[in-house]
């Protein structure tokens, strides 16, 4: 019980010194309102996120050796923090590049832009450019084999590296670095078909069960209900099973069945979101006018509500985007999603995961199989920023 | 005993539009004694809300507070620390906002929103303050005192509720409250019950207050003085009497004769004539429910046929109805002696170019991501196919009409104009189907009166240009007299009584239109003390109703 001692007497001082801390900025500004009507709970917090903050450098500068021994924790903190500190940089300048260079336009845009945003642009635009130009940027072809298997990442021959493969080979000998980077083509460049699909789909449905109501809303709506009342990823397993008969049967790939399939069931997400804005919107009086003047559906759908509904469709899109990435990588991870030997991060994860088990004592090779998971994550965490950015800039415009 | 309470000097306020700091007050100075109500008045945007939240040392999220001081009975509100102020609303300060509506939580019921005040401040315990609201309640004339607090917001009606507010307002009996329109968003018959009430309990209880309205006729009821603002500036300040006897500024002159235009009468109809529109005993219903009854009445050529009645009587059902996209379930309309097809849908694109309507709230009428050009060329474009530069010339043709330069204008966004030149746009989309009668929903509710005016005479003015004939549904008598030729009364969902303008506005009415027409606020002072002493001081909802 004494780590439970130890938490109460350290919240007790900084109780303690959050009160002092107040108390003395109320003396010294002679009682600025900045310190004069600070609640005492923002005082706590001012002094517990310091306490965070001396505790995580402290543990920043600890030796990454104890007596030979690696300490794993140390090492991958580093890594983090250091990743973090030089993405902050380079968003920083990519934000300074971009209120420089470009049209009146984009310049306002960056103007306004928060640094998490940069990051999230900055980092999108890579994932872009890298799965657009993987052919002419990957050092070697994804199904490439070579003799050497499971060699370590970093390079360092010492701790099992080869300079010739700088983030190591997987368990069959494959270049990681190279299927990492046609991972972001077939991950991302699918993930975002996907996407468009179930946009084009739930959307369209949305705002037509929108405008006309009645009966056509119910079938709709009812039929979403049901859909979505079945577990997404457990029904995509289902139907990718079934679909994985088919494909053999037909001859079709079973990659295009897998994109039918999620972006069947995202677009019942799609087609809640876009029905629920669209019925704001068919209620305002510029439909009614247009509806007056003798418009038909297509003009109504496209000139009338969609312009008024893209804030929150795109955002949805940002984070629709993530979920089915998501799904591509799980679905493939369980080995029903992305077919070998094309490279998937999804995929990657699983063959390399039994590394995972080595982290506390072999920090560089646990990292195969994170490097896969990292990429997932840094793109999942850059599109929510911009998402967020768009949410806010958005509600901002309603004002 | 009459002391300073409130003094307000030098009040500068900043707004942040773009990250640049932009003023909306420059320098205001405002004295306000124990007891006394000071009038507030200017169109919106006059910065007169931004003063009233102000002297309770408040401002809106982006706005500060850049110079000056609110000096209330010895503390400046200004510099005062959160605490200080935190004892202070509610309890000596108190505000009553424009709509009760949003200003209720609609979770918890009116008496324990009243209760809340007094026991946070510990004044009274619980139990003692629902007996005071109880009291408050019944001194406000709100029907079943004892009982109505325990009802939900939702449960109540609109002057009800902001009679609530005013209670709740009084619950800690403060010295100082603030009114901001608190009968803007009433019908008139409503107005004045909630005005009788809330003149009578700050008599009573000898509270002083600021009442911010753009209703001179309000204001003249309620206020000791009046300031009168325009764009963060004081324009002057007088008592009630000799500020409506004599305005010494021009803007003030113009703010008073407002209410003096009117269009010369037109000849009467000729005998024989075929209406341009005749609704043929029209009944309709909301699903189940039935809305209207029986209505008939002609629009006939060139003329201007108001419809007034207060909200639910019907009115917008009835031009839902002439529109088609409320089909009628009995009776049929006919335009220019041949019947229209009942639903919007089976009219012809030449029977849908005819029948035109102005909207409103010229914020929703508006396509918001469409600039002005594409929103009065694609009328063009659709009736009459004209494509390029014929549609341009059209649409600038359109522009010069309603009195906007259309070089400035035509690639704007509706966010970039003003209410008054919004809602000029949505006269410019009417006219650019080239209708021959137009139906206009309360079209100048929402503006300001100096804008409302320009917004009259423009409709007037191209009536005489083109020969439209207008359906002008309204609550607001003013607008009746000044634009109308002939007026239909309506009250739940049945017309009352119809006729010309002049002879509706020369007794003998129906009961339903002598209450109508007494109850739009004048702007003699006495109007409303004369007024309640002609009807019975008592209960004037009630006489209402008696008089039915």
């Amino acid at each position: 019980m004494s780590w439970l001692l130890n938490l109460i007497l350290i919240l007790i001082a900084t109780a303690v010194v959050a009160w002092v801390f107040r108390f003395l900025g109320q003396k010294f500004t002679h009682n600025k309102p900045f310190f004069r009507d600070m609640p005492f709970a923002v005082a706590f917090g001012y002094v517990a996120g310091l306490l965070v903050l001396i505790a995580a450098v402290s543990y920043y500068f600890r030796p990454v050796e104890v007596n030979g021994v690696p300490s794993a924790g140390v090492i991958f903190f580093r890594w983090a923090v250091q990743g973090f500190i030089g993405f902050a940089i380079a968003a920083y300048l990519f934000r300074l590049f971009g209120r420089a260079v470009g049209t009146a336009g984009t310049r306002k845009l960056f103007r306004a832009m928060p640094l998490t945003a940069a990051f999230g642009v900055l980092v999108i635009l890579l994932y872009a450019i890298v799965s657009i130009f993987a052919g002419s940027i990957a050092p070697y072809g994804q199904e490439e084999i070579f003799a050497n298997a499971n060699i370590v990442p970093g390079g360092n021959p010492m701790m099992g590296g080869d300079p010739n493969f700088p983030l190591g080979t997987d368990q069959i000998g494959r270049d990681i670095y190279s299927r990492l980077i046609y991972g972001a083509q077939n991950t991302v460049g699918i993930a975002f078909a996907t996407t468009c699909l179930a946009f084009f789909v739930g959307g369209s449905l949305g705002f037509l069960a929108a405008i006309v109501g009645g009966w056509l809303d119910q079938i709709l709506s009812r039929a979403v209900d049901v859909l979505m009342a079945i577990p997404a990823l457990i029904f995509a397993l289902l139907l990718m099973t079934i679909a994985s008969v088919w494909s053999n049967q037909l001859g079709v790939d079973r990659t295009i069945f897998m994109v039918l399939i999620i972006a069947m069931i995202d677009s019942t997400r799609v087609y809640r979101l876009s029905r629920a804005v669209g019925q704001n919107i068919v209620v305002m009086d510029y439909i009614e006018a247009a509806k007056l003047r003798g418009e038909g559906m297509g003009y109504l759908i496209f000139k009338e509500i969609l312009p008024n509904a893209t804030a929150p469709l795109l955002a949805e899109f940002g984070l629709r985007f993530c979920f089915v990435f998501l799904t591509i990588a799980s679905l493939s991870f369980l080995g029903v999603g992305i077919q070998p030997p094309l490279a998937d991060w999804g995929t990657m994860v699983k063959d390399l995961s039994q590394f995972i088990n080595f982290a506390a004592f072999a920090p560089n090779v646990a990292t195969a199989p994170l490097l896969a998971a990292g990429a997932i994550a840094l793109l999942t965490v850059a599109v929510n920023f911009v998402v967020d950015w768009m949410l806010h800039k958005s509600s901002g415009l309603k004002d | 005993m009459t002391e300073q309470l409130l003094k307000i000097r030098g009040l500068k306020i900043e707004g942040k539009s773009d990250e640049v700091w932009i003023p909306i007050v420059n320098g205001i100075d405002l004295d306000l004694k124990k007891g006394e109500v000071l009038g507030l008045i200017g169109e919106s945007g006059a910065g007169k809300s931004t003063v009233g939240l102000a002297a309770m040392g408040f401002t809106r999220d982006g706005c500060r507070i850049s110079g000056g001081s609110v000096d209330f009975d010895g503390v400046d509100l200004v510099t005062a620390s959160a605490a200080v102020k935190r004892n202070m609303l509610g309890k000596r300060i108190a505000y009553v906002a424009q709509s009760a509506a949003a200003s209720f939580n609609p979770a918890h019921r009116l008496i324990d929103q009243h209760t809340e005040a007094p026991t946070q401040h510990k004044l009274r315990v619980k139990a003692e303050s629902e007996l005071d609201g109880m009291e408050l309640y019944r001194r406000l004339r709100l029907p079943d005192p004892d009982y109505i607090g325990f009802r939900y917001p939702h449960q109540v009606s609109g002057g009800q509720l902001q009679r609530a507010m005013t209670a709740m307002a009084m619950s800690c009996r403060p010295d100082f409250i603030i009114f901001d329109e608190p009968t803007t968003a009433l019908d008139v018959t409503t107005q004045i019950e909630v005005l009788a009430a809330i003149r009578d309990i700050v008599e009573q209880l000898d509270t002083a207050a600021i009442y911010i309205t753009h209703d001179l006729a309000v204001v003249a009821q309620m206020a000791d003085r009046i300031k009168v603002l325009l764009r963060g500036d004081e324009v002057e300040e007088a008592e009630t009497r000799a500020m409506l006897s004599a305005p010494r500024e021009d803007y003030t002159k113009s703010l008073w004769a407002v209410r003096s235009f009117q269009r010369p009468a037109k000849p009467a109809i000729s005998a024989g004539a075929t209406p341009i529109v005749s609704l043929k005993n029209v009944s309709a219903a909301y699903g189940k429910s039935p809305v209207l009854f029986d209505v008939a009445f002609d629009i006939h050529a060139g003329r201007t046929v108001a419809v007034v009645g207060e909200s639910g009587s019907g009115k917008s059902t009835t031009a839902r109805c002439i529109t088609g996209l409320l089909p009628p379930s009995q009776g049929y309309i006919e335009f220019n002696g041949e019947v229209l097809p009942l639903d919007y849908r089976k009219r012809s694109k030449d029977q849908l170019r005819q029948v035109q309507m102005i909207y409103q709230m010229a914020d929703t009428a508006l396509n918001p991501r469409s600039s002005i050009g594409d929103i009065i060329g694609r009328p063009v474009q659709f009736y009459s196919g004209l494509t390029g530069s014929a549609k341009r010339k059209r649409v600038e043709e359109l522009l010069a009409q309603i009195e906007l330069e259309p070089g400035q204008y035509i690639d704007r966004l509706p966010s970039e104009l003003s209410g008054g030149q919004k809602q000029r746009i949505g006269i410019a989309r009417a006219l650019a189907a080239e209708p021959q009668f137009v139906i206009c929903d309360e079209v100048t509710s929402a503006l300001d009166q100096l804008v409302a005016e320009g917004i009259l005479k423009l409709l007037s003015q191209l009536q005489d240009d083109l020969g439209l004939s207008y359906m002008f549904i309204t609550h607001d008598l003013a607008t009746v007299r000044a634009i109308s030729d002939d007026v239909v009364v309506m009250k739940d969902g049945r017309v009352v009584e119809q006729g010309l303008k002049a002879e509706m506005f020369q007794p003998p009415h129906h009961p339903y239109t002598d209450l109508l027409l007494s109850s739009v606020p004048e702007m003699d002072p006495d109007w409303l003390t004369n007024l309640l002493n002609g009807r019975g001081v008592d209960n004037i909802g009630d006489a209402a109703v008696g008089k039915m």
